[in-house]
């Protein structure tokens, strides 16, 4: 069974960096650290654990960052070596577990991939995972498992990168309706961090709300922010023009190109301008990029007093925090999810972002499948997204029938540089 | 010998190719034979003594107004109220029009003994002038005589103590204008009539008033319903002007008005090819021609944006009346029409026309895409009486560069209308509901009031200008337009004349009629 494993190895790590630097977002996996190998179905760690067998695993913005050189140092202790990357995953239970409640084999089901303290076996749980927040979870490096955030980062667990399956908790597990597609499935787990952002972002009724990007994550927030808030006017900065027709249809009502997201901000909020940084601006600005230049944007975007969330992951940036001082901003973080609390109800994260996916229906968002032997295409895609109109990428870990056939299904032939289109070596997606 | 009127020319194979102006260019074309072009009167001779023929204007006033003295008693607060640098394109030469009336009428209030003078250029939400361009209008002793002394305003229809609300016309129109001008002994005002929209009662209704009051005429409905505009007698905006401009003289505001026209004496001697008719060309003209387009395409865009904004034109006065407004600007619209007016008989399919590097809202700025379709469907589109040139469902090729630039000084508001609005919808009809946010944007109103920033809703003026022709037209072409600017308006565009043809005869269908509106000299159709 192959998988795609992710080594500790500096020098590829760099050689992946300058690739991806010279060559684009993607283009690091040929010479970096990620390979693709024979490997064994990960060992069930415990009772309560279950055998996974991936059907689709999206490839998320943290993993292009992993597989370019580009994540940030801080995660080095959070992870441990080797790993099979992948956390968006559907997929169906193999064994496992037990009891009158467990998934039965062949339920289809997505991963919540945080191994927070349940999973570890650590008890008492730490105060986030106590309440429910097990994307705060302080002892993603302790317990009877290796460090790891989560599945697709951790040695134990596996990843949905993986035809050899994954392992996961009963605790991770959410079983699919059967309305949900497995297109909406796999959005299902970045939806979820849209879902806890757009709560993150404590959005109070008129208030102005600019969201800062629009790939997968972005367009997720604004579909989340769209059935979770009731802000006066949501706008939107979209680069590409896919992604602006997507963001229109999900919920923003006013959907720029990045560069005038300022000028759509100041007209929305009626605020002055001072050499680039309004007077006033949006209540919540949420960057789902998180760059420096986006930070900055969204400085200069928010109005006194009001809120930042950053929903893209970062790295190192070097940004002028002068107006976040003397604006008295609010900047967060929100990262992954757990238990929200909604009209007084608390309810899973997971739960929410079904509900979500289902409205808007998400799997619409799955542009293009991979079969896992062509990630290298895969990556590049991914990492090319917007510019080639498409956003979310994914694996397809189904078992296939042997014939090599080319023939392009209509996903592939929706995305004119798809992968069975232009490069006919696999066989069906 | 007198100036010969303007004609029609039938293009046979002997035509020489016919010049459009493709904005800081301007380019020949080979029309196909059988098109027709409209060429414009050549221009009117100028009066002999325009400062004695303002000072009998002033003493012989039309209608039932008083010759000027007599109007004048020491005391008494004046003003006088001036057309902005939209007017006259390109602008003239020094001494302008203006500076030559107001310098009259200063000299008969000092002689009054009147020390309350106020000069306030009529703005309405136009941009405010810069002291070179108010230099320009009125002269260095005016300019210095009053501006030092906080007496040389420009109107500010956002200053709330700074304006009046008269009441309503009978049709329920808000009449909002400066106060000053309202509250004055009486108010002067000094014209440029360039084309027949221009005058009357539109000076001041139009020119001192605020948006609360030009909303009610400055919108797709009237545009729509002014066939022509520049036809005043079937022109909503002007039924409208004129309501809120009778109400006015009924709530007591004097008016003394003072209109002037110029001729179509249009470009200096370098560039007069421009308006000579193309088989008429002398070697001159040719070299001139080869010299000027040649420089002007070698010459980066801004030099050549700058170049040209600094030509002068050398257009003359051709007539000057005073008094009562209606009278004076009946007599006024008969010389604009003098100079303007062509026989024209019968429509066409399509209508072609090169637009300039100048509108009357980008005078030393950027002519941006907004203010191309206006120049196009709202400007020379309307240059007609009767019927408009290009038949119902027929096609407009505008040939123009249309670059996807905008002053952002200047025009703030565009940016975002252009951002915002027409990647939404580019129906006249339907932009309406985002108006009000545009017009009362705090941010657009201190631009307007402190910069040299058109108001916020200027923008939403130049699309409902454009109502009549995107109600009538099948098709907008623009030859050698910026894609995606050209895209966004809502037309087409064609890499080449021959392709635009092409695309139109889609439209109107094989063997097409073609008209070109040739320009300079400004021209107005009579269409029969």
């Amino acid at each position: 069974m192959k998988a795609l494993v992710f080594e500790r190895n500096l020098p590829r790590f760099a050689a992946s960096r300058v690739a991806a630097m010279v060559a684009g977002s993607g283009r690091g996996a040929p010479v970096g650290p990620l390979r693709l190998t024979d490997v064994d179905p990960p060992v069930l760690p415990g009772p309560d654990w279950y055998r996974v067998r991936p059907v689709l695993a999206g490839i998320c913005g943290s993993d292009l960052a992993t597989v370019d050189g580009k994540s940030s140092r801080y995660f080095e202790e959070l992870v441990s070596f080797p790993f099979v990357p992948g956390h968006e995953v559907v997929g169906v239970v193999e064994e496992g577990g037990g009891g009158p409640d467990a998934p039965a084999a062949g339920t289809r089901v997505v991963v919540e991939p945080v191994i927070g303290c349940i999973p570890r076996g650590i008890t008492p749980p730490c105060d986030a995972c106590a309440e429910g927040r097990t994307g705060g979870c302080e002892r993603v490096a302790y317990g009877h498992l290796s460090p790891g955030l989560q599945i697709g980062y951790c040695a134990d667990t596996g990843g949905g990168w993986s035809t050899a399956g994954l392992v996961a908790h009963r605790s991770q597990l959410y079983e699919v309706p059967d309305d949900l597609s497995d297109d909406d499935a796999v959005m299902i787990e970045p939806t979820a961090c849209a879902v806890h952002a757009a709560l993150d972002a404590e959005v109070d009724p008129g208030d102005v709300v600019a969201v800062l990007g629009a790939g997968t994550l972005g367009l997720a927030t604004i579909a989340a922010l769209a059935t979770l808030t009731t802000p006066a006017t949501l706008v939107a900065g979209a680069k590409h023009p896919q992604q602006r027709r997507l963001a229109a249809s999900l919920g923003a009502d006013e959907v720029v190109t990045p560069s005038q997201l300022p000028r759509a901000v100041r007209r929305r909020s009626r605020s002055l301008a001072n050499a680039g940084q309004l007077t006033g601006g949006a209540d919540v600005v949420v960057d789902c990029v998180g760059s420096a230049d986006s930070l900055r944007e969204c400085l200069a975007m928010v109005r006194p007093r009001g809120r930042i969330v950053l929903v893209g992951m970062p790295g190192q940036v070097h940004v002028d925090l002068a107006p976040l001082w003397h604006r008295e901003v609010a900047l967060t973080g929100a990262y992954a999810y757990g238990a929200e609390t909604v009209d007084g109800t608390v309810r899973r994260t997971f739960e929410i972002a079904m509900d979500v996916v289902r409205e808007h229906k998400l799997g619409r968002l799955v542009s293009a499948r991979y079969p896992i032997e062509r990630y290298e295409e895969a990556l590049a895609h991914a990492g090319a997204a917007g510019r080639r109109g498409a956003v979310k990428i994914v694996f397809d870990l189904r078992a296939r029938p042997p014939r090599a056939d080319a023939a392009s299904g209509p996903r592939a032939r929706r995305d004119r540089r798809g992968p069975t289109r232009r490069t006919p070596k696999g066989p069906p997606s | 010998m007198s100036p010969r009127p303007g004609f029609v020319l039938e293009v046979d194979r002997s035509t020489p190719p016919t010049l459009f102006w493709h904005g800081e260019q301007f380019v020949l074309e080979r029309l196909p034979a059988g098109s027709r072009v409209v060429y414009g009167p050549e221009p009117l001779a100028p009066l002999a003594d325009p400062v004695a023929a303002i000072r009998h204007a002033l003493l012989h006033p039309l209608g039932d107004a008083a010759p000027l003295p007599a109007l004048l008693r020491p005391g008494m607060r004046l003003t006088i109220a001036f057309d902005d640098v939209s007017l006259p394109l390109p602008p003239m030469r020094r001494p302008d029009v203006r500076q030559l009336v107001v310098e009259q009428v200063l000299e008969l209030a000092a002689a009054a003994g009147i020390d309350d003078v106020v000069l306030i250029a009529a703005l309405a939400l136009h941009r405010r002038m810069t002291e070179a361009e108010l230099r320009h209008a009125l002269g260095d002793r005016v300019y210095d005589a009053f501006a030092p002394h906080d007496l040389l305003w420009q109107h500010d229809a956002e200053d709330p103590d700074g304006m009046v609300h008269l009441g309503v016309t009978d049709q329920g129109e808000d009449v909002e204008i400066n106060r000053r001008a309202a509250e004055s002994d009486l108010l002067v005002y000094v014209n440029i009539n360039l084309v027949a929209m221009d005058g009357g009662h539109k000076s001041v209704a139009t020119g001192l008033a605020s948006y609360r009051s030009l909303r009610h005429h400055h919108n797709a409905r009237t545009m729509q319903h002014s066939r022509s505009f520049m036809d005043q007698h079937r022109s909503e905006l002007h039924s409208s002007n004129w309501r809120m401009g009778r109400h006015i003289a009924a709530s007591g505001v004097k008016v003394f008005q003072i209109e002037t026209t110029l001729n179509t004496d249009t470009f200096p001697e370098q560039f007069r090819f421009l308006q000579r008719r193309e088989w008429e060309w002398t070697v001159r003209d040719r070299a001139s021609f080869l010299g000027a387009s040649r420089s002007l395409e070698l010459t980066p865009p801004r030099l050549a944006r700058q170049i040209l904004h600094g030509v002068r034109s050398p257009h003359r006065m051709t007539s000057v009346q005073a008094g009562e407004v209606e009278a004076v600007h009946a007599r006024t619209t008969e010389r604009v029409y003098a100079q303007q007016l062509v026989p024209v008989e019968g429509q066409t399919d399509i209508l072609t026309m090169g637009l300039p590097y100048i509108c009357p809202y980008n005078v030393n700025s950027v002519m941006n895409p907004i203010l191309v379709a206006c120049l196009g469907l709202g400007y020379f589109f309307n240059m007609y009486r009767g019927e408009p040139l290009v038949r119902q469902g027929g096609v407009l090729i505008l040939h123009h560069p249309t670059p996807n630039e905008f002053h952002p000084g200047h025009h703030p508001s565009y940016i975002d209308f252009f951002e915002q609005v027409l990647t939404e919808t580019t129906d006249p009809l339907s932009i309406g509901k985002y108006e009000e946010s545009f017009a009362t944007d705090p941010w657009y109103i201190h631009l307007y009031r402190t910069g040299h920033a058109y108001h916020g809703v200027h923008p939403f003026y130049m699309w409902y200008w454009c109502a009549h022709a995107l109600e009538h037209l099948g098709a907008v072409i623009v030859v050698g337009g910026d894609r995606e600017a050209v895209h966004r308006l809502g037309f087409r565009r064609a890499s080449t004349l021959a392709d635009a043809l092409e695309m139109a005869r889609d439209v109107v269908g094989p063997d097409p009629t073609l008209t070109h509106l040739h320009s300079p000299p400004l021209l107005m159709a009579d269409v029969t």
